[in-house]
């Protein structure tokens, strides 16, 4: 079971590191390029929205970042540090993202909208998503399936 | 990649395009851009997003923003875009229907609401 751990500041311009260092890892670990697209936007999402909870709530942790490779799927785990448990937003929708944008004069309800707006995309892009915590704070886990190397070699 | 960002009159129109990566990093750019076109009195504009290559839900929520300040002015904002990895963004939060998508600058151009 290999893993690649990455550790970055709460900063917006590491969130594209993340980005090319996650899809790196699944293509390597033989998720299918046609949803080379999506792993990266998830993760993009969910960094996103680390950093967005780290700036806002003052947390000096770094975000963290683990891509395992398991035997048939490629999970790959988003965790803040920020304690708050987070609720589900299964059911995110846009209309609320964007109600909380047309609200939004100054203050946090762009912030908000953002968030929930990012939690809406993952959603809708990943079939297998968890979004809890652990002892650190937030975490966001997701998988997608790893092709069979068998079926290479047929 | 970074965001790239140009602007031309079109008749009526402003159009701005936009190249590179929209994220939580360079969102913030095109917010200002923007910003800037509605506070100068550019209220129809045009975001032609043919050299995007990369969209997140930051960029989704500059372009709303976007939206609410033409629409506060009687103005439109109009995109443009074909590739089908930025549509499904659009198309899973449900912005479709918030954001006329044409398929070319002259069609966004020549569209009325």
């Amino acid at each position: 079971m290999a893993t690649v751990e990455l550790r970055f500041s709460a900063l917006p311009a590491h969130v594209r590191t993340a980005r090319l260092v996650a899809a790196a890892v699944a293509r390597q670990a033989g998720v299918d390029e046609s949803v080379l697209d999506e792993v990266r936007l998830a993760v993009g999402e969910a960094c996103s929205r680390a950093v967005g909870l780290h700036v806002r709530s003052g947390v000096s942790h770094p975000v963290r970042v683990k891509l395992t490779q398991q035997e048939k799927r490629f999970l790959i785990e988003v965790g803040d540090g920020v304690p708050t448990p987070v609720t589900s937003h299964a059911d995110s929708s846009a209309a609320e993202a964007l109600s909380l944008a047309a609200g939004a004069n100054g203050g946090r309800g762009g912030e908000q909208a953002d968030d929930t707006m990012g939690l809406a995309v993952i959603s809708g892009l990943v079939d297998d998503l968890v979004i809890g915590h652990d002892d650190d704070g937030g975490l966001i886990r997701m998988s997608w399936p790893i092709a069979d190397p068998a079926d290479d070699e047929l | 990649m970074d965001l790239s960002l140009s602007t031309r009159s079109v008749g009526d129109r402003t159009v701005v395009e936009v190249g590179g990566e929209i994220d939580v990093y360079t969102a913030p750019k095109l917010r200002e851009q923007l910003v800037e076109l509605v506070n100068e009195g550019h209220y129809h504009l045009i975001v032609d997003m043919e050299g995007v290559d990369f969209l997140d839900s930051t960029g989704l929520g500059v372009l709303v923003g976007g939206l609410k300040r033409v629409r506060a002015h009687e103005g439109s904002l109009r995109l443009v875009c074909n590739q089908e990895r930025i549509l499904k963004i659009f198309r899973i939060t449900g912005l479709t229907k918030v954001f006329p998508i044409h398929g070319s600058v002259d069609e966004a151009v020549a569209a009325n609401d």
